[in-house]
């Protein structure tokens, strides 16, 4: 048995911080498509539950929810919560459970031993729900464009509020997933402790159910929430502009959007960098 | 470069009023195998834990690689390995999987196939390590504590669960890496393999230091005097002495026959070992006693 030989680490500087996080973010990668569980329950779910929505509702042809608004198909209807929801797994859902699970299983103790920065580590982290997050949206506007045949805007005004309600919601979403990752005690009790909470906000938000049918009380409820703030911002880029008379004013209030999703990226900014220890606590 | 790979002067640590470390003393050489011995709930996990950089001190000083633990940053961490006693393993990935991941957090880390190969690996390098034995994924351990090349490598019970022939062959493993010039600490329950390993110990017994030394001189002369043990009208007895011999002779005078059920033994390691952590247990309990009053 032979070891090689050794040279003085000395001297030598570890690797930059960014080179270590793409590093990071491709093992991450590998890591999530790996997980049947993971894809089936954060990466799949929303394109599931879209075609079953579809599907399931969809027999009597298209909805009209007043006379003087344009019909419109089930598929279309829940395209923008599915894509809200997506954005929800795939940061908060996704990052709570996975790296509540790598600090009840030492994961995070092994990698706190190592020159491993813990920038770089999220660095991973957030490239990881990056490269699935956009995955899964494009999947998702694919099999409602060509499954179901919905529309999807041509218009570059829309898609430019798309990006930025998509890139707002997406960090917002992994920093509070992290923030929160601090809460489970085990690993066990990790997808017990997170996806309640997920699935409660999808509810009260406008991802199953519609939100202008839900009563004004829960509406405000979920308004504190930041799911709610991107389920409006989707259904401002995809549903025709006569929908905003559905809206709470009336009106899509992308300025609301804007301005609720950026107060919780701070607040999910300033929690996880409170939150978030190597290891569960130091005594 | 200074001597020393470790350097511990008076370490304490208390968890709230509960003392676990309680004034340790003790230096590691670089290049030198250090074994820490103790029972469980002793003092010598919180030590290690200290000198690798997860625990704060309450007291005392530490000095690893010439760097106090409690500051040490990122470059003074890809001096080291560690292998935890037990950790979670990235089940979906494969070995060489994990070890390049691990290689790409340090500035100089030994080549990936070469490791496996050294722990012996090299059939399930593709294999994803969910798929592994314990004692495999104990081997992935050791690898990952090793492909950074480290000066000072910690190994907590590296061979718990290991059957005869892998715990064989993880020691030639650690002499490989001894003869690299590697500083190992080792802890564990086995004092064979500590006899094997290490060519000095600690004995850290109720969050003190009981013995300090070469693993042949453990205890002191005294703990090593032979033992003559015979049966006298029924009666089990036994005597110390540096002569034992010349005592046998007398004794088998005296009885003007063959003693019954006679031998001469010299203490084992283990015997020694004993002595020192149930004199411990004496100490702790005496303490414990006055804490009351």
């Amino acid at each position: 048995m032979t070891v090689p030989t050794t040279a003085s680490a000395r001297g030598a500087a570890i690797p930059g911080v960014v080179r270590t996080g793409i590093h990071r973010t491709r093992f991450e990668v590998l890591q999530y498509f790996r997980a049947g569980d993971t894809v089936f329950f954060t990466f799949l779910f929303p394109v599931f539950m879209l075609a079953l929505f579809s599907v399931a509702f969809g027999a009597d042809g298209d909805v009209r929810f007043a006379p003087e608004l344009p019909a419109i198909s089930m598929a279309g209807l829940y395209l923008p919560g599915m894509l809200a929801a997506g954005l929800l797994l795939s940061g908060f859902q996704n990052l709570a459970v996975d790296i509540a699970t790598e600090r009840s299983d030492g994961t995070l103790k092994r990698l706190g031993g190592t020159p491993l920065s813990p920038v770089a580590y999220f660095i991973g982290k957030i490239g990881q729900v990056a490269v699935t997050s956009v995955l899964q949206a494009a999947l998702l506007l694919a099999v409602a464009a060509f499954a179901f045949g919905v529309a999807l805007p041509t218009e570059p005004e829309r898609w430019l509020t798309f990006a930025w309600v998509f890139a707002l919601g997406i960090t917002a979403s992994a920093l509070l997933g992290v923030a929160v990752s601090a809460l489970p005690r085990t690993a066990k009790s990790a997808t017990a402790v997170i996806v309640p909470i997920a699935l409660v906000l999808q509810f009260i938000s406008g991802v199953y159910l519609t939100f202008s049918q839900l009563p004004d009380w829960l509406q405000d409820v979920a308004a504190f929430f930041p799911l709610k703030w991107m389920a409006q911002g989707m259904r401002a880029v995809f549903l025709p502009d006569a929908f905003a008379v559905l809206e709470r004013g009336e009106e899509w209030n992308l300025l609301s959007v804007l301005i609720a999703l950026a107060t919780w990226l701070v607040v999910g900014l300033v929690a996880a960098r409170l939150t978030f220890r190597w290891l569960r606590r130091d005594a | 470069m200074d001597t020393h790979a470790v350097q511990v002067t008076g370490l304490r640590k208390t968890y709230g009023g509960r003392t676990a470390v309680d004034g340790i003393t003790f230096e590691i050489a670089r290049g030198e195998t250090f074994a820490l011995l103790g029972p469980n709930g002793a003092g010598k996990s919180t030590t290690v834990e200290i000198l690798e950089g997860y625990r704060r001190r309450s007291g005392g000083d530490v000095r690893v690689l010439g760097v106090d633990p409690g500051v040490g940053g990122l470059d003074w961490k890809a001096r080291l390995g560690i292998v935890l006693q037990s950790t979670g393993q990235a089940g979906l990935v494969t070995v060489r999987e994990q070890l390049r991941q691990f290689a790409g957090f340090y500035p100089r880390p030994r080549d990936v196939d070469e490791v496996i190969a050294a722990v012996g690996l090299q059939r399930q390098a593709d294999t994803r390590i969910a798929k592994l034995s314990g004692g495999q994924q104990r081997r992935v351990d050791v690898a990952l504590g090793v492909i950074g090349r480290p000066e000072l490598l910690f190994l907590d019970e590296p061979t718990t669960g290991f059957d005869p022939q892998a715990r064989r062959e993880f020691w030639d493993l650690i002499r490989a890496l001894q003869a690299d010039g590697t500083t190992i600490v080792l802890t564990t329950h086995y004092l064979d393999e500590a006899a094997r390993l290490a060519d000095r110990a600690a004995v850290i017994a109720a969050g003190r230091l009981r013995a300090l030394g070469a693993l042949d001189r453990l205890g002191g002369p005294e703990a090593r005097v032979p033992i003559v043990r015979w049966r006298e009208a029924g009666i089990a007895r036994a005597e110390r002495t540096d002569r034992p011999l010349a005592f046998a002779t007398a004794l088998s005078a005296r009885l003007g026959a063959e003693p019954e059920q006679l031998e001469i033994v010299r203490p084992s390691l283990e015997d020694i070992y004993l002595d020192l952590v149930q004199d411990a247990g004496v100490v702790a309990d005496l303490a414990t006693a006055e804490d009351a009053r």
